[in-house]
C-alpha cells in the first residue's frame, strides 16, 4: 500500500474535528477520501478514539453505501428496484455474470469491473436501469448490456496499449 | 431594496416588499423555457440539452429576454427529456440537443408549434400542444407539484415571488403555536411517510412533552425501491420543505431541526443545502426569525442507506450517527427522541403540505381528499403502465382512475394483472380491487398499505410469486436482525419461495408460508417485520392459482421463474439466419438438419437474448 501514515492521520484528524465521535459521519468521511474503508484505517480510528472496533465494523456493514472492499476501475451498479426487477433487471445481472463472471458485490480478478446492486436509482420510467461510472443507461436488454461492456473492455484494452 | 443583496428580512413587511419587487417574475407573458432536470430526463439526455439551449439563446441575443430554467421534475418521466415553453405551457417530449435551435427559432421567436415534438394521445391519436390538456396532467390535482414548473429550485427569490414563506410570515405574525396545531388537525393532514398518523396530533404530543429542548427531524431517507416522490420534491421545491419544517418547529417549540437525507440522492442534497444557506442569509433561519423572537436552525445529516431507517426510532439513531436499529415503543419520539429529547418526525411530503394548509386555510384544504385523509398524495406510477411518472391525486381517487386514466393503461397491449402499493412492505392487489379508493384505511383493509407512495403496475408477464420472492429477498437483506422472528422468519419464507420458484415446492409449503407470515407479523417489534407479511399474504390471497401452478403443475404461467418455463424455436417461422446461435453465450442453440435451429433446454440459461434479437419472432416462451 502506498498510503502514507501521515496522510491517514490527517484524514482522521480532519474527520474527528468535523464530526466528533459520530461513527457514521466519520466512516463517510473516510470513505470519501479512500473510496472504501481500508481495514488498517478503521483500526487506527478505533485506537485513536477508543470506539470499539466492533462498533465501527457494525456500522460499516450495516449501511449499504459503506464498503469494506476496494473499488474496481469500472463500477457497475444495477438497479434492483421493484420496477427494474419486473422489467427484467435480473436478466441484466445474469448477463453480466455470463460476460464478466462476477455476481453483485464481486470484482473481476483483474480489478477492472465491480458489480453492485442498488435498491433504487429512482428512474423507474426507464427500467431496467444501470449506472456505469456515474453514467446512466435506461431501458436495457441483456444484449445492450453486452454491447456496453464490450465497449468498455475495448477502451480499457486500448488504454493498456 | 436590491434583491441581489442578501439583506436580512427583519420583519414580515420586509418579505412582502421583497415579493413586491420580484413581481415581474410572475409576468404571464414572460418567455420561459423550462427543462426537466430530474434523474429520469437526465438519463435520456436533458443534461446535454441545457448548454445547447443556452448557447442558442446567447447567439440570438435572447439570454436576457428568455428565461431558461432547470426544473426539479416535470413528472411525465415516460417521455423525457421534457421541455415546457411559456407562455402557453407548450409541452415538448423526447427533446434532444439537436432540437434546441428549432425550439428557440420557431416556438420562442415565432410562436410556431413543432408538431413532431408534441405528445400524441394514445386514445385518439391527436397531438396535444398545451401540457394542461394532456390527460396525464389534466386528470391530476397538482397542488404540491405544480409550483415546480415555475420556480428555479436553486433560487429563493423565485420561491418568494411565487408566494413562498408567506405562510411562515403569517404563522409567526398572527398565529399561536396551538393555533397552528389546530389548523393541521382541522385540515385532516396525515403523515405521508407510510403509517398515516395525524400530523396535528403528533405535534400536539410533542409540544405537551416536558422540557425546552425539542427537535424536528425531517425524514428524507427515501428507501423504498420504486419510489422517488421525496427526491422530486427536494429537487424541485426545496424551500417548500424547509418552510414546512420551520412552521412545524414553531408549533412544537423546537429550536433545532435535522434533515436526514439519503446520500444516494446527491442532487437533492445539494439543493436542500443551498436552500438552507439562502434561507439563513435572509434571516428565515437563525435567531429572531422575521422579528418574532422565534429562533430556529437546521442541520443536514446524510443517510448511509438502510431501509429500516424509515422506522422512526431507527431514523433517530441514524441521525445521531449511530447504527440505525429500531427500539421498543413507548416511549414515543414525541417524548424521547433525538438526543433523548422530544422530537417530531415527519416525512418530506408531509412538510410540503404545511405551508399549503396555512395559505389556503384548513377548511379549503380539506375540501380536497376524503373525510379521514385531507389533501392530495403523490404517487410514483411505474412498472408496465403506459405513462410512467410522478402523479398527484386527491385521497379517495380509485386505482382504476390512476392506472387507466392518468396512466393510460397497460403497455404493449398486455393485460393488467396486479398493482403493488406501499413498497416492499405493501401488497399486490388484483383487477377486482381496481375500484378501491386510495386511502390509508381502504388500502390496509385490502391487505396492502399506502406506504410512501410507490405504485408499481404489473402485467400478465409479471410473476407475482417471483415478485413476493423479490420483496422477501429485499427485506431479508434490510432486516436489522434484532428480532428473531424477523431475522429468521423472513429467511425461512425466502427459502420456501426459492423452492417454489425452482419447481421444488409443494402444496403444504403454501400453508407453511401463511403460518410463518402471520408469526413474523405478530412477533416482530418494528414496522419492517410487522409488514413483511404483506407481500406474502396479499399474493396468497389474490393469486393462489398462480402459486398452485408453480407447486402443482411445476409451471410459471408468466414465464419468469427460469426452471419453470422453456424457450423453443418455431420451425415454421425460423428463417435460419443463425443470429440467435451466434449470440447464445451458453451455446445452447444448434442448427438442425432442416436448416432451422433448435434450443437445448439442458444448456439454455433462459437469458432471453435469442428472443430479443430474433427478427422473425420465431422464439416461443412457455
Amino acid at each position: 500500500m502506498s498510503r502514507q501514515l501521515s496522510d491517514v492521520e490527517d484524514v482522521l484528524q480532519n474527520a474527528l474535528n468535523k464530526h466528533g465521535l459520530s461513527v457514521v459521519p466519520l466512516l463517510q468521511e473516510i470513505q470519501e477520501h479512500f473510496r472504501y474503508l481500508p481495514e488498517e484505517v478503521l483500526r487506527m480510528l478505533s485506537r485513536k478514539t477508543g470506539i470499539p472496533l466492533i462498533e465501527i465494523y457494525h456500522a460499516a456493514t450495516f449501511y449499504n453505501s459503506l464498503s469494506l472492499t476496494p473499488r474496481a476501475r469500472h463500477q457497475i451498479k444495477i438497479c434492483a428496484g421493484t420496477t427494474c426487477h419486473i422489467r427484467g433487471g435480473g436478466k441484466l445481472i445474469e448477463e453480466i455474470f455470463q460476460v464478466l463472471g462476477i455476481r453483485p458485490g464481486e470484482i473481476t480478478p483483474n480489478g477492472e469491473f465491480m458489480l453492485e446492486t442498488v435498491n433504487c436509482l429512482g428512474c423507474c420510467a426507464f427500467a431496467p436501469a444501470m449506472v456505469v461510472d456515474g453514467k446512466y443507461y435506461g431501458n436495457l436488454t441483456p444484449g445492450e448490456v453486452r454491447k456496453i461492456l464490450s465497449k468498455l473492455r475495448e477502451r480499457a484494452a486500448l488504454m493498456e496499449k | 431594496m436590491n434583491t441581489n443583496t442578501r439583506s436580512k428580512l427583519a420583519i414580515p413587511d420586509d418579505l412582502t416588499k421583497r415579493r413586491e419587487m420580484l413581481k415581474d417574475r410572475l409576468d404571464p407573458k414572460k418567455q420561459r423555457i423550462v427543462v426537466c432536470g430530474d434523474t429520469g430526463c437526465t438519463v435520456c439526455g436533458s443534461r446535454e440539452l441545457v448548454p445547447v439551449i443556452e448557447k442558442v439563446l446567447q447567439e440570438r441575443g435572447l439570454a436576457k429576454k428568455v428565461e431558461l430554467k432547470i426544473a426539479g421534475c416535470l413528472g411525465f418521466c415516460e417521455n423525457g427529456p421534457l421541455v415546457l415553453v411559456f407562455p402557453g405551457a407548450v409541452f415538448y417530449q423526447q427533446v434532444q440537443a439537436e432540437d434546441a435551435e428549432e425550439i428557440v427559432e420557431k416556438t420562442v421567436l415565432q410562436g410556431e408549434i413543432i408538431e413532431r415534438l408534441l405528445y400524441t394521445d394514445s386514445a385518439d391519436g391527436r397531438k396535444i400542444t398545451c401540457a394542461y390538456d394532456i390527460p396525464f396532467y389534466k386528470l391530476q390535482k397538482r397542488v404540491l407539484l405544480e409550483t415546480g414548473w415555475y420556480i428555479d429550485p436553486l433560487d429563493i427569490d423565485d420561491y418568494i415571488a411565487h408566494g413562498g414563506y408567506a405562510a411562515l410570515a403569517k404563522v409567526l405574525g398572527e398565529m399561536t403555536p396551538e393555533g397552528v396545531i389546530a389548523e393541521m388537525k382541522k385540515a385532516g393532514l396525515r403523515g405521508r411517510g407510510g403509517a398515516g398518523f395525524p400530523t396535528g396530533l403528533k405535534w400536539e404530543f410533542c409540544r405537551a412533552s416536558a422540557g425546552d429542548e425539542k427537535y424536528i427531524l425531517c425524514n428524507a431517507d427515501e428507501g423504498d425501491p420504486g419510489a422517488f416522490m421525496d427526491r422530486s420534491l427536494l429537487e424541485g421545491n426545496p424551500h417548500a420543505v424547509l418552510e414546512g419544517i420551520i412552521i412545524s418547529a414553531y408549533a412544537v417549540g423546537a429550536k433545532e431541526g435535522i434533515i436526514y437525507i439519503r446520500i444516494e440522492y446527491p442532487t437533492a442534497v445539494l439543493k436542500i443545502e443551498q436552500a438552507v444557506r439562502q434561507a439563513r442569509e435572509l434571516g428565515l433561519l437563525g435567531r429572531d426569525i422575521l422579528g418574532s423572537g422565534f429562533d430556529f436552525e437546521v442541520a443536514i445529516s446524510k443517510g448511509a442507506g438502510a431501509f429500516v431507517c424509515g422506522e422512526e426510532t431507527a431514523l433517530i439513531r441514524a441521525a445521531e450517527g449511530k447504527v440505525g436499529e429500531p427500539r421498543q415503543k413507548p416511549p414515543y419520539p414525541a417524548d424521547v427522541g433525538f438526543g433523548g429529547k422530544p422530537t417530531v418526525i415527519n416525512n418530506v411530503e408531509t412538510f410540503v403540505n404545511v405551508p399549503l394548509i396555512i395559505n389556503r386555510g384548513a377548511a379549503a384544504y380539506h375540501e380536497i381528499g376524503t373525510e379521514s385523509s385531507g389533501g392530495t398524495k403523490i404517487f410514483c406510477l411505474v412498472g408496465k403502465v403506459k405513462n410512467s411518472g410522478l402523479v398527484e391525486v386527491p385521497f379517495g381517487t380509485t386505482l382504476r382512475q390512476i392506472i387507466f386514466g392518468i396512466g393510460g393503461g397497460i403497455k404493449n397491449g398486455k393485460r393488467f394483472k396486479a398493482v403493488q402499493t406501499g413498497g416492499p412492505s405493501g401488497g399486490c392487489l388484483p383487477e377486482e380491487m381496481l375500484d378501491l379508493k386510495v386511502d390509508f384505511k381502504d388500502l390496509a383493509q385490502a391487505g396492502s398499505i399506502m406506504g410512501s407512495g410507490g405504485m408499481i403496475v404489473m402485467d400478465e408477464d409479471t410473476c407475482v410469486v417471483d415478485v413476493a420472492r423479490y420483496f422477501l429477498q429485499f427485506l431479508k437483506s434490510e432486516s436489522c436482525g434484532k428480532c428473531f422472528s424477523c431475522r429468521v422468519g423472513i429467511q425461512r419464507m425466502l427459502e420456501i419461495y426459492e423452492r417454489i420458484t425452482t419447481g421444488a415446492g409443494s402444496i403444504e409449503d403454501l400453508d407453511l408460508l401463511e403460518e410463518l407470515a402471520v408469526t413474523v407479523k405478530d412477533a416482530s417489534m418494528c414496522g419492517l417485520g410487522q409488514t413483511s407479511a404483506n407481500p406474502v399474504l396479499s399474493t396468497l390471497r389474490y393469486f393462489r392459482e398462480e402459486y398452485l401452478a408453480h407447486v402443482r403443475d411445476k409451471r410459471c404461467p408468466a414465464g419468469v421463474c427460469r426452471p419453470l418455463f422453456r424457450y423453443s424455436i418455431d420451425k415454421e417461422l425460423c428463417i435460419g439466419c443463425g443470429s440467435c446461435a451466434e449470440q447464445c453465450q451458453a451455446e445452447a442453440i444448434v442448427e438442425t438438419e432442416e436448416g432451422s435451429y433448435s434450443i437445448n433446454p439442458e444448456l439454455c440459461t433462459r437469458c432471453g437474448v435469442c428472443m430479443e434479437i430474433c427478427v422473425a419472432d420465431a422464439i416461443i416462451k412457455g
